[in-house]
């Protein structure tokens, strides 16, 4: 070997355990803090089957959130576990979107946001179970499964309420226009290149084509327009979030960390 | 029904005292049925260091799977195996297709209808002529396509009024 040839190119093969551990959290992040919305649905929703069925999708959401955050937490090997991951962390380190710590508002908003989310994790995790990262690609196949119901359920209620009566139209039309800016931050590029790279991670922009082929004629056959893109609110990668994300945490957190180590 | 034989299937040990008390835990959540007629059981194998018994859950979520692992570790020791220990493993993920004939039955005898076929026909299975547990007939609705357990959903017969729990096509 000469000194002027290129750097070995084993140095870009392995990705950083940080950067690793930055992507699980931020995949973690987003189920754990859907879940902790849609819960607040139970003993709450229109319906006595509903409050089963966004129950039913808050349960398949801390599953899948539950795996992502103990693996984040073996793979940065700190000590600490999915619960510290969960209940100690301050606001400014979580890794969210901006989409999921949204109030759920009323029924036609929740069912927009749960539209938008589902139709992108079934897509993510239907592309991650390709990953080089083999436990991450079993954990996707499981979520992959799961998605596709939570997608079927929100294109329903979309389309109920949508093509329904006059004042369900308008509420999701309103709902639609309020939620869309939020879907943006999925797709803009926070995922560290090594990742993508490596085969362990998909790149955020390639997924929105699919999304898209999967919201627009949901939306169109609801007879909700479709909102042109404009704003784009972010931020929720680097951890900075809106107003509503400190009010979910106090009350997801307020129990363990008042009586730490409680159980029944 | 013949179910194809699915590559997560477990081997049969018909002479082995830890898999035979594995395989005969009941689910927590559908009891009739055991783990291993379930096909959430993967393996019991015994080694030096004492019995490894891997599972898998139906669900990421499913609050059942610690309930499974307390209830598996309690059975295999009282084989007389001094060290157990059990292991969740997700891949390959469980199907339903996954359940045995034995299970499918039992489960229908329960008044809870089995799957059909998971299938690839789309993202979600459509389930085709679900016929009722309880009068057999095909004039069946589904109500909920979500239920008490995360593997079922919740459907009503139209000849004789009962509403019924199903197991999901997954």
């Amino acid at each position: 070997m000469t000194a002027d040839q290129p750097v070995p190119a084993d140095t870009a093969a392995a990705p950083s355990d940080v950067d690793r551990f930055g992507y699980l959290l931020a995949l973690g992040d987003d189920a754990l803090i859907a879940a902790q919305r849609l819960a607040e649905w139970t003993a709450n929703a229109p319906e006595l089957e509903e409050d089963v069925a966004l129950a039913n999708i808050a349960l398949d959401q801390l599953g899948q959130a539950r795996l992502l955050l103990s693996y984040a937490a073996e793979v940065e090997g700190a000590g600490r576990d999915e619960d510290s991951l969960a209940y100690l962390r301050d606001e400014r380190e979580f890794r969210n979107c901006l989409l999921v710590e949204q109030p759920n508002g009323d029924f036609a908003v929740t069912i927009a946001k749960l539209l938008f989310l589902a139709a992108y994790q079934h897509g993510l995790y239907g592309a991650l179970r390709a990953s080089t990262d083999r436990r991450l690609a079993a954990i996707a196949a499981k979520a992959t499964k799961e998605t596709a119901y939570h997608v079927e359920h929100a294109a329903l209620w979309t389309k109920r309420l949508g093509d329904g009566t006059q004042v369900g139209h308008e509420r999701m039309t309103d709902a639609v226009a309020l939620v869309w800016p939020y879907t943006h931050e999925l797709f803009t590029p926070w995922v560290p290149d090594g990742l993508v790279a490596a085969g362990v991670a998909v790149d955020p922009a390639s997924l929105r084509a699919g999304w898209l082929s999967t919201v627009e004629p949901v939306l169109a056959e609801a007879t909700v327009e479709r909102p042109d893109d404009g704003w784009r609110p972010g931020g929720g990668r680097d951890g900075v979030h809106t107003e509503a994300m400190g009010f979910l945490l106090a009350e997801l957190q307020y129990l363990h960390r008042s009586h730490p180590g409680a159980s029944w | 029904m013949v179910t194809a034989p699915h590559p997560a299937e477990p081997r049969v040990r018909s002479g082995d005292d830890a898999w035979a008390a594995a395989a005969a835990v009941p689910d927590p959540e559908l009891q009739v049925v055991t783990i291993a007629e379930l096909g959430i059981l993967r393996d019991v194998s015994a080694g030096p260091d004492g019995v490894v018994v891997t599972i898998t859950p139906t669900y990421s979520g499913c609050p059942a799977l610690a309930v499974i692992a307390e209830d598996v570790g309690r059975a295999v020791a009282g084989t007389g195996v001094s060290d157990v220990d059990v292991r969740v493993v997700l891949d390959p993920p469980w199907s339903s297709d996954d359940i045995t004939a034995d299970g499918r039955r039992k489960l229908a005898e329960a008044g809870i209808a089995p799957p059909g076929p998971a299938g690839t026909a789309g993202p979600v299975a459509l389930p085709l002529a679900v016929r009722c547990p309880r009068c057999g007939s095909t004039e069946t609705v589904e109500l909920s396509r979500f239920s008490a357990a995360p593997c079922t959903a919740l459907w009503r017969c139209a000849s004789c009024a009962e509403p019924f729990d199903r197991v999901k096509e997954h």
